[in-house]
């Protein structure tokens, strides 16, 4: 279970207050306006942000003064996911390796995960050569891969098309759920969250709430959900 | 804790790379200002010397811009065959070797060259190249150049859409359009040209001499090789320093450009043009400038180029070791210092702008002098030097391609666990080739052509191809000298295109 313990983030005069939890192997959507801190709670949970007060907790494992290389979480940014100058396979051998000296078994390994993304035989494709939809399943390939059980999605499908997207939201959920890890994604679209996540959290006034079930929140919206969803 | 939002590399590099620095531009002024004698005061020799130090640099820049404006004019309003290929040239100046370009300039303008042929076929006395003319002949022959680069990018900044405006209405494009952007562009662009003419120690030293055509970096030269006066050298030294900073104070306030920069393909859309004729000949005649000193050490040092004596060929594998020595060196310092990134960077990145050569030679030579004889050390300390004055160019075109690496990967990078060496090798080095590539380039042909720190330190036996030429041309053997001219020129380009070309190749975008 990944535990934010009285969570406060703070960039400038903006500030948000999270005090949840996320249960292990399930997968939440954070829902909410734009500028809320969707964005902002993820950074904060792979690192690239120190809470100004409060803990975060992996099981028994204190994330809070934790590197982001060392951090069991795997992130998938909204762009620039992928090295260019890397083929598929390296990309995705940097989930297994970071210095990226791979053997036979790490190569086996990229391929095997290449092919569960629907990639079979891309391995020496570098991502100039692939269309939006198969950089994204290279991305997923590397974060299946990784020995991390928390992936974080800050939006990497939304410059794909609405088909696309739907198709990868979905090998998310075939690939990554099946997997066992525990998937938090940012959307502002509450079809994404219907599609893809069993739980749903809403960011909102500068405070997260705690996750239920996606069905149940939006049938009956809380006041700041009811004001977004219009 | 917070953390960094890019990957931690080792910090000794960098910190090694800014002592340096330091050492060479402030360590060495250190040296001057505490060996020279204070006690003597400035003879009005040195006086003059500071006035036709200013006065050909304020001559050279003013005639340079002046001249520049109509070539740019002429070049952002014609699309013609060889256009892009005049506008590649006009960036060669930035990389020959200033020796060979004064050979070329001779050939045309010196004493047995075309012009007092010409002159003499017609009766008329000859005319002598040398002193303030010669010197600023040469440097508006070196900068009239990158003034038009400079210029062009001011003319090619208009939108297009203004032009079309400006058509419509029928009004004054001159007034409405290009009047401003020169009032924007000429001030840095005469300034800029202005700080290089103070510091151009090889023009002076070819063209100039003599009390009435003497530079402060001429006199320097002149006190350590000829009188081994250190202390008054020292005192030189600390003026140039000041005139130095006081250019590249006025320069930096107002410059930001690229001196190489590229885009400038396009052709503005004009609708207002009726006289061809002029613009055409102004390209012609700027073209026949630039062109013919080249032919001309081309048609003089072919013939030339296999007889030369053995030591022109040991001298040039002295330059190439150099240029490539200082290149690696440049980059490495260049490379460390764009990843640390910083204020602390920015500062230590343009400190050599404001240093000159021989300033920066005559510290090193006060500093060394004691302990060891300066000739010993004249390539290593070549190759400190060169390097050193080649990293602000090196930086700017290495410092902002890693920040937006930074910028765009960091994040990913850091998320993966990639560090310190891996950050480099597998993300930083594949994705700067292109700017890599070019700076490598541009310091190994800097240094390749280099006569400054060289020619204060060297003996016979650690002459470089530039100095090698030098003495040459000291000797009156002109086609000896023709001949090392064509190989020093034809190396540094090639050494620059070979890292260029490098940098090119395979680079993955």
């Amino acid at each position: 279970m990944l535990i934010c313990e009285k969570l406060v983030l703070q960039q400038g005069s903006f500030s948000l207050s999270a005090d949840v939890a996320f249960a292990a192997g399930k997968a939440v959507a954070l829902i909410g306006p734009s500028g809320a801190g969707k964005s902002t709670l993820l950074a904060a949970i792979a690192g690239f942000l120190a809470p100004a007060s409060g803990r975060l907790q992996w099981d028994d494992v204190d994330l809070t003064d934790m590197a982001p290389g060392e951090r069991p979480v795997s992130m998938l940014f909204q762009d620039n996911n992928l090295f260019p100058h890397l083929t598929a396979a390296q990309n995705v051998g940097l989930g297994l390796r970071p210095d990226l000296r791979l053997n036979a078994d790490d190569r086996a390994v990229a391929a095997i995960a290449l092919t569960d993304v629907g990639l079979a035989g891309f391995d020496d494709r570098k991502p100039r050569d692939l269309s939006g939809g198969q950089q994204s399943r290279v991305a997923l390939a590397r974060v299946l891969v990784a020995d991390r059980p928390v992936v974080l999605l800050d939006e990497p499908f939304a410059a794909l098309g609405p088909a696309m997207k739907d198709e990868m939201l979905d090998l998310v959920k075939a690939k990554l759920i099946a997997a066992g890890k525990t998937v938090i994604m940012v959307t502002h679209d509450p079809a994404d969250a219907q599609r893809m996540a069993g739980m749903a959290a809403l960011v909102a006034a500068g405070e997260v709430s705690a996750p239920v079930a996606t069905d149940v929140l939006f049938d009956n919206p809380p006041p700041a959900l009811k004001a977004y969803l219009g | 804790m917070a953390h960094s939002a890019v990957p931690v590399t080792a910090r000794w590099p960098d910190a090694a790379s800014a002592v340096l620095v330091l050492v060479l531009t402030l360590g060495t002024l250190g040296a001057v200002a505490w060996r020279a004698e204070w006690d003597a005061g400035l003879a009005s020799a040195d006086w003059a010397a500071i006035r036709f130090t200013v006065l050909q640099a304020l001559l050279s820049a003013l005639l340079s811009v002046l001249l520049a404006i109509p070539v740019a004019r002429a070049l952002a309003r014609r699309r013609f065959w060889g256009r892009q290929l005049l506008i590649t040239l006009l960036g060669a100046p930035f990389l020959l070797p200033v020796i060979v370009a004064v050979l070329g300039l001779l050939a045309i303008f010196g004493r047995a060259g075309l012009l007092n042929d010409v002159l003499a076929s017609l009766g008329i006395a000859p005319i002598s190249i040398f002193g303030l003319h010669g010197v600023v002949l040469a440097h508006v022959f070196f900068n009239m150049p990158l003034a038009v680069r400079f210029i062009l990018q001011g003319w090619l900044s208009i939108p297009a859409e203004r032009f079309r405006l400006a058509a419509s209405l029928n009004a004054p494009i001159w007034r409405l359009l290009e009047w401003p952007m020169l009032r924007a562009v000429v001030p840095s662009t005469f300034l800029v040209i202005f700080l290089l003419c103070l510091t151009s120690f090889a023009v002076a030293l070819t063209m100039g001499g003599g009390p009435r055509a003497t530079t402060v970096e001429l006199a320097i030269y002149q006190a350590v090789r000829f009188d081994f006066d250190l202390g008054r050298a020292a005192l030189l030294a600390c003026i140039q320093f000041v005139l130095c900073v006081l250019g590249a104070a006025l320069a930096w306030r107002v410059t930001g450009n690229d001196p190489v920069g590229t885009g400038l393909d396009r052709v503005v859309q004009r609708w207002d043009l009726a006289r061809p004729a002029v613009d055409y000949c102004v390209i012609v005649l700027a073209a026949i400038f630039l062109l013919l000193p080249l032919a001309m050490i081309v048609l003089r040092g072919l013939p030339e180029v296999l007889n030369m004596p053995v030591m022109v060929w040991a001298a040039a594998l002295r330059s190439v070791f150099v240029a490539l020595g200082s290149a690696a060196l440049c980059i490495c310092m260049a490379l460390a210092l764009a990843l640390r990134g910083g204020l602390m960077v920015s500062v230590v990145g343009v400190m050599p702008l404001a240093a000159s050569g021989l300033v920066v030679g005559t510290g090193a030579f006060l500093l060394v002098f004691p302990f060891i004889r300066p000739a010993d050390v004249a390539l290593l300390v070549t190759i400190l030097v060169n390097a050193t004055l080649a990293l602000p160019f090196a930086l700017r075109s290495l410092a902002p391609a890693v920040a937006q690496i930074k910028q765009d990967y960091g994040r990913l990078a850091l998320s993966l666990g990639i560090a310190k060496t891996s950050w480099v090798r597998l993300v930083i080095l594949p994705r700067i080739r292109r700017p890599l590539g070019f700076s490598a380039g541009l310091a190994a042909a800097l240094s390749m052509g280099d006569l400054g720190v060289i020619a204060l330190f060297a003996g016979q036996s650690e002459e470089t191809l530039p100095l090698a030429m030098y003495r040459l041309m000291g000797a009156y053997r002109m086609g000896s000298a023709a001949g090392a001219a064509l190989l020093l020129v034809a190396l540094s380009f090639a050494l620059f295109w070979i890292c260029d070309r490098w940098g090119r190749t395979d680079a993955d975008m």
